[in-house]
């Protein structure tokens, strides 16, 4: 594959591309040859049941799980290389942004500023974005109160805006719903749909597509580390509509090519 | 102030408030981390320092930076890679640390087991000119990189994943933090002692805790109760004839308690004055009935829009 002449990149240059990764954790194998592409302003969910390897697959693209083989590339730079990391802002699966020390939400906020900031000196600039990505998922009100004080659908909320600090064009999250109430799912909904409107990129493991529906363009089920599908997002009725249910769709055995469709459009 | 006129005093004092700012400094980003009995590890491991210092006539100050630093570098190494028998490897170098300190001293010929004593539990009268001059500048760089990287330090203590993809050094600010404590251990093993040195890396920061709300208050507060402890505790001592580490440890437990009583009623304040403010109106919105009556009026599309609205806005 390295042998191919380097193509010149056109529009739709993928801005996160996974090609047959495998990972794994300790003995087991979690991910068996991923093949995945998100392009610009596109917005993916990685589902899939407890297990399938959707949350490993997203710590793979930023370096938390070494990966024993294939290529992961972000901006299309290697993982390896790539340094640019203001573009990217992640929210790792967390139930609270809270550390052994107390710390007030402008606090956890800032050091998602880190990134754009010189010498983690904080400008006027930097400020004011904290301030913005505080206003986004709602919480400017709360800025001077500890996080140790916020309910648990607060903490994700908290979680998201120190993700937005840094201004990202590409939006990592994991589970970024998991333990939120209904009031504060809307707002996360609502914060994700105005990112998306600007033209952020999305990638997102989610357990159910839930309030987000509407704004996925993509889903890809993930099984025992496999791509199961890579598609539009599975349209099922009522609560139904959930990835874990029994999915009915044909498919090549474990370690063959993954069955893709939608890609081209 | 009497006790001021005596030079050993006034070196005691300067390096017992040195102490003060330094152990909370480095101690906030340990229990952060959730790692509060690191300290007390590398105090076991600047024994063996020590002990070298006697055996090969160094300065036992200097040796037991180098062998705290070795010691805290490679528990972050075994934090990487140890995993499982992570644990296991600690309490080997600990314990091995604390024997290799008491074998070199009794081999040294300068050395027994009183002039250990003195570094376990600390001791003023015999903090010298060289080791002020020691404790002065390993304090000015516990205090540059505690108050200099702060942002970062908060950052990686506080979420070390989150922190890799905002493109900080992460092993980098590790292992600073885990040279930075077992320089604070030499600094603080004069006055305090080393086996004391973790209470005032830990305690005035869980007291400070107790009053504050953001990390950068209970910065400050913790470094105000270690200066006020060091210096009263070294001041009690002089007077009291009693050993200082001990003096300084217990009154710390006692600054931990008094505000651990004062937090409640103020607690209590805030919650009350929480409830006046009345919450966050997002969390608990009831759909309004009148909607539900409105729905014969309206076209029936429209009627099911509104009514989803209710629930979800």
């Amino acid at each position: 594959m390295s042998d191919e002449p380097a193509t010149e990149p056109v529009i739709s240059e993928p801005v996160i591309s996974l090609r047959g990764v495998r990972a794994e954790l300790g003995s087991r194998t979690v991910l068996r040859g991923i093949d995945l592409s998100v392009h610009r302003g596109e917005v993916v969910a990685l589902l899939g049941a407890n297990g399938s390897g959707k949350s490993t697959a997203i710590r793979s693209v930023i370096g938390q799980v070494p990966v024993s083989d294939g290529a992961i590339e972000i901006f299309g730079t290697p993982r390896a290389r790539f340094s640019d990391w203001k573009r990217v802002g992640y929210v790792p699966q967390r139930t609270t942004a809270a550390g052994g020390v107390p710390a007030t939400v402008t606090e956890v906020v800032a050091s998602g500023r880190l990134s754009r900031a010189r010498f983690g000196i904080l400008r006027k600039a930097d400020h004011e974005a904290v301030r913005r990505a505080l206003a986004l998922v709602g919480m400017a009100d709360r800025a001077k109160d500890s996080v140790n004080a916020l309910s648990g659908g607060q903490h994700q909320r908290v979680l998201i805006a120190r993700a937005l600090a840094c201004e990202p064009e590409l939006l990592i999250m994991d589970e970024p719903m998991a333990g939120v109430d209904l009031a504060s799912q809307e707002v996360l909904a609502e914060t994700l749909r105005k990112q998306v409107g600007e033209g952020t990129t999305v990638l997102l493991v989610l357990h159910e597509l839930g309030p987000l529906e509407p704004l996925i363009d993509r889903a890809v089920v993930l099984r025992d580390g496999c791509v199961l599908h890579d598609g539009p997002p599975p349209k099922a009725v009522g609560q139904h509509a959930l990835p874990g249910h029994d999915h009915v769709h044909p498919h090549a055995a474990p370690g063959a090519e993954p069955v893709r469709t939608g890609l081209l459009s | 102030m009497e006790l001021l006129n005596y030079a050993f005093m006034q070196r005691a004092l300067l390096a017992a408030v040195l102490v003060g700012i330094t152990a909370p400094a480095i101690g906030i980003y340990l229990v952060q981390r959730r790692q509060a009995l690191m300290g007390d590890g590398i105090g076991h491991v600047a024994m063996t320092g020590v002990g070298l210092g006697f055996l090969l006539s160094w300065s036992p100050v200097w040796m037991a930076t180098l062998v705290s630093v070795l010691g805290a570098v490679l528990m972050e190494l075994i934090r990487w890679y140890g995993r499982t028998r992570g644990d296991i490897a600690l309490a080997m170098l600990f314990y091995g640390g604390m024997a290799g300190g008491v074998m070199f001293i009794n081999l040294a010929p300068t050395g027994s087991n009183a002039n250990l004593t003195s570094y376990l539990f600390g001791s003023l009268s015999t903090v010298s000119q060289s080791d002020v001059t020691a404790i002065c500048l390993l304090a000015a760089f516990v205090v540059l990189v505690t108050i200099g990287l702060r942002r970062q330090l908060f950052a990686v203590s506080q979420d070390e994943e989150f922190a890799r993809v905002t493109g900080l050094p992460v092993r980098a600010l590790n292992l600073l933090t885990a040279v930075t404590a077992a320089v604070t251990v030499t600094v603080a093993m004069r006055v305090v002692g080393l086996l004391l040195v973790s209470a005032l890396m830990v305690v005035p920061v869980a007291a400070a805790q107790q009053l504050s709300r953001s990390f950068a208050a209970t910065f400050a507060v913790a470094v105000a109760i270690g200066v006020t402890v060091t210096l009263s505790g070294t001041v009690t001592s002089y007077y009291q004839d009693v050993p200082p580490g001990a003096t300084i440890v217990l009154l710390t437990i006692a600054a931990f308690l008094l505000l651990t009583a004062l937090a409640a009623p103020l607690a209590r304040r805030r919650a009350r004055v929480l409830e006046h403010a009345g919450g966050d109106p997002a969390e608990c919105v009831i759909p309004e009935t009148g909607k539900e009556t409105g729905r014969a009026t309206v076209p029936a599309g429209r009627a099911s829009r509104n009514g989803t609205e209710g629930i979800g806005a």
